[in-house]
């Protein structure tokens, strides 16, 4: 007995310091991303520059190039990231299944359609078009929901409809991009892929806003979306108000990629991704929904950089997620197929 | 160590959608003694186990813990005093036993509590009573069916509750794995005066480890009682449309249930 204690005493303190230590990195790791994107540039700024730009000093050339250019921009990535990683991960550990994430299954793509709508045909101004991609992805999840439910929802058969749905909308997008022929390329490829360019602060404010409401909203809902893991029964046998916790994890979820897809389009695969990763890095077991957001930044942010310094043309950030994550829904795919059922 | 409980069902009926599984039934469950709930395929048992655990709530009539209503209380309430392990629950990939156990501790905590010593103790516990401890840093996917099965029913231990209900916990595990967890629970309501109620496939193995014994047919109860009382020829009939033979299990002296099929019933012919 005691000796079983003093085991279990350390190995839970030995994996909660591992899982400390390493979600400190990836913050840290979040830290220098978001400094690198700040300073490197056209015309490289130093730490002390940058800094005093940030805290409101105005400082000649850097103002400009740091204060109204990059900083949106980084903003925008840092906070698309976060929310992405966050809503992404919430989907998947819900529907226990890493397809089930909100770009896989249309929900983004409901967003990405209704902001483009918005835009392009109606001509809304920006603060509805953050609405109207709100109602949208909700109204895209209500409706995948109900085509899927069949006596309960299967997490398959959710998933694929959910794929089937996102083809649709995205030929929307498609059909509005290619009508607006004034568009230039840029704006398009936003819409299509995903882009942070062009960053302005009334497109950043609101997603900040949501992410700094809805990520503790959806922090509180950890431990019992943990739990539902187990299974609908067990969850509940263990305490967990099943129905309520999904409806919460779902309308905040869903809220912060509408407003990520509004704001940033719908940047590939970074939802999809991010779970999977902090999964690999700190281990299953506890709550991944703080490593999931903070992959999600890392995700963003590093796509960003390397879209736009790394290779000779300048790339959405969209397109280089979009490199990394198909080969992984690739891969989950043939193991579903291999399987027979859910991966 | 554990508070008396009363967990009852009044006249309930439980339906899925339309479809109507358990009809107008009253159970009250023994206080500290073993309860079996035996039956055939659909015949309503994990439903009304489900009932009993608050998870369906029924179209009529009421299942009352401690003289309240189950579904007029918290979800997290009840889960303090009545547990359950359901027919095939899910453990996520990847985790150790350890933190699966530690779960089992999700009813006492509250959103921002911090993990105590109680905690770790009640969950050393449960590793040491099911014989788990040396599994404890091991990955779960890996582990055998019955190791799984014992590692469930250490979480469900965790969750220190007078009362625990469970869903065929012997399913999938060879003889010796069934006969351990049936040994298993057994000491549990005696060392410790848990309230045992449980799904069972198996009648004989059903009418060894009962105090009472409830056999189900088509959503109503046809017999309830000492296992000596409710296996006979006659009940099995009734629930399973088959013919028996009982005699008394050699090792046990509990009844013990003979199928007689269409084939190799030959000395039954000749003796007849």
């Amino acid at each position: 007995m005691t000796t079983t204690l003093v085991s279990v005493t350390s190995g839970r303190l030995g994996r909660a310091r591992s899982r400390a230590l390493l979600t400190g990195i990836l913050a840290a790791v979040v830290v220098a991303l978001v400094a690198t994107s700040l300073m490197v540039g056209q015309t490289f700024y130093g730490p002390g520059e940058v800094l005093r730009v940030v805290l409101g000093q105005h400082v000649p050339g850097a103002s400009f190039a740091v204060g109204e250019l990059r900083l949106p921009r980084t903003t925008l990535a840092l906070v698309a990231g976060l929310a992405l990683g966050l809503a992404g991960v919430t989907f998947q550990t819900m529907l226990h299944n890493p397809l089930a994430s909100p770009d896989v299954i249309g929900i983004s793509s409901g967003a990405s359609a209704a902001a483009v709508v918005a835009i392009v045909v109606l001509r809304l101004p920006e603060s509805l078009v953050s609405l109207v991609a709100i109602g949208a992805a909700l109204l895209t999840a209500l409706v995948i929901y109900l085509l899927a439910y069949r006596d309960g929802v299967v997490g398959t058969r959710l998933i694929l409809i959910g794929i089937g749905i996102s083809a649709m909308l995205d030929s929307v997008v498609s059909y509005v991009i290619v009508r607006a022929a004034t568009w230039d390329l840029q704006t398009a490829m936003r819409w299509l892929t995903g882009s942070v360019n062009g960053a302005v602060w009334s497109t950043v404010a609101p997603l900040t806003l949501a992410v700094l409401v809805l990520a503790p909203v959806l922090l509180a809902q950890a431990r019992p979306l943990r739990l539902m893991q187990h299974g609908d029964d067990a969850a509940a046998a263990l305490g967990v108000p099943v129905e309520r916790t999904r409806v919460i994890a779902i309308l905040a979820a869903v809220g912060l990629v509408a407003l990520a897809t509004a704001a940033a389009g719908p940047i590939a695969f970074v939802a999809f991704l991010a779970g999977p990763i902090a999964a690999r890095i700190v281990g299953p077991g506890t709550s991944l929904m703080v490593p999931a957001a903070l992959v999600g930044a890392v995700l963003v942010l590093g796509a960003d950089l390397v879209g736009q310094h790394a290779a000779g043309n300048r790339y959405p950030v969209g397109v280089v997620t979009g490199v990394l994550g198909a080969p992984y829904l690739v891969h989950l795919l043939i193991r579903t197929n291999r399987a027979g059922g859910s991966p | 160590m554990t508070t008396a409980h009363t967990l009852v069902a009044e006249a309930v009926t439980l339906a899925y959608g339309d479809r109507t599984v358990v009809e107008e039934l009253d159970l009250r469950v023994d206080d500290g003694r073993i309860t079996v709930i035996v039956g055939a395929n659909a015949c309503g048992k994990s439903t009304l186990l489900r009932a009993l655990a608050r998870l369906l709530p029924p179209s009529g009539g009421r299942v009352l813990l401690d003289g309240k209503e189950l579904h007029r209380q918290p979800t997290k309430e009840v889960a303090r005093t009545l547990g359950l392990l359901p027919q095939s629950p899910v453990a996520p990939e990847g985790i150790v036993v350890a933190d699966l156990v530690a779960r089992g501790r999700s009813p006492h905590q509250r959103l921002l509590s911090r993990w105590s010593g109680a905690d770790d103790l009640a969950v050393a516990e449960a590793l040491d009573l099911t014989g788990t401890s040396d599994l404890a840093d091991r990955v779960v996917d890996e582990l055998s069916g019955g190791q799984r099965q014992r590692v469930w029913i250490a979480m469900a231990l965790a969750q220190r509750t007078d009362i625990l209900l469970l869903d065929e916990p012997t399913t999938y595990l060879d003889i010796c794995h069934q006969v351990e967890v049936l040994d298993l629970l057994t000491d549990l309501n005696r060392d410790r005066g848990t309230t045992i109620v449980m799904v069972l496939h198996d009648l004989n193995l059903a009418a060894r480890y009962a105090d009472r014994l409830v056999a189900l047919s088509r959503g109503r109860i046809v017999a309830s009682g000492d296992p000596s009382e409710v296996l006979t020829p006659a009940v099995i009939r009734t629930v399973f449309g088959m013919s028996s033979e009982v005699v008394p299990d050699p090792v046990s002296g509990r009844p013990m249930v003979l199928p007689v099929g269409r084939h190799h019933s030959g000395r039954l012919a000749a003796t007849a």
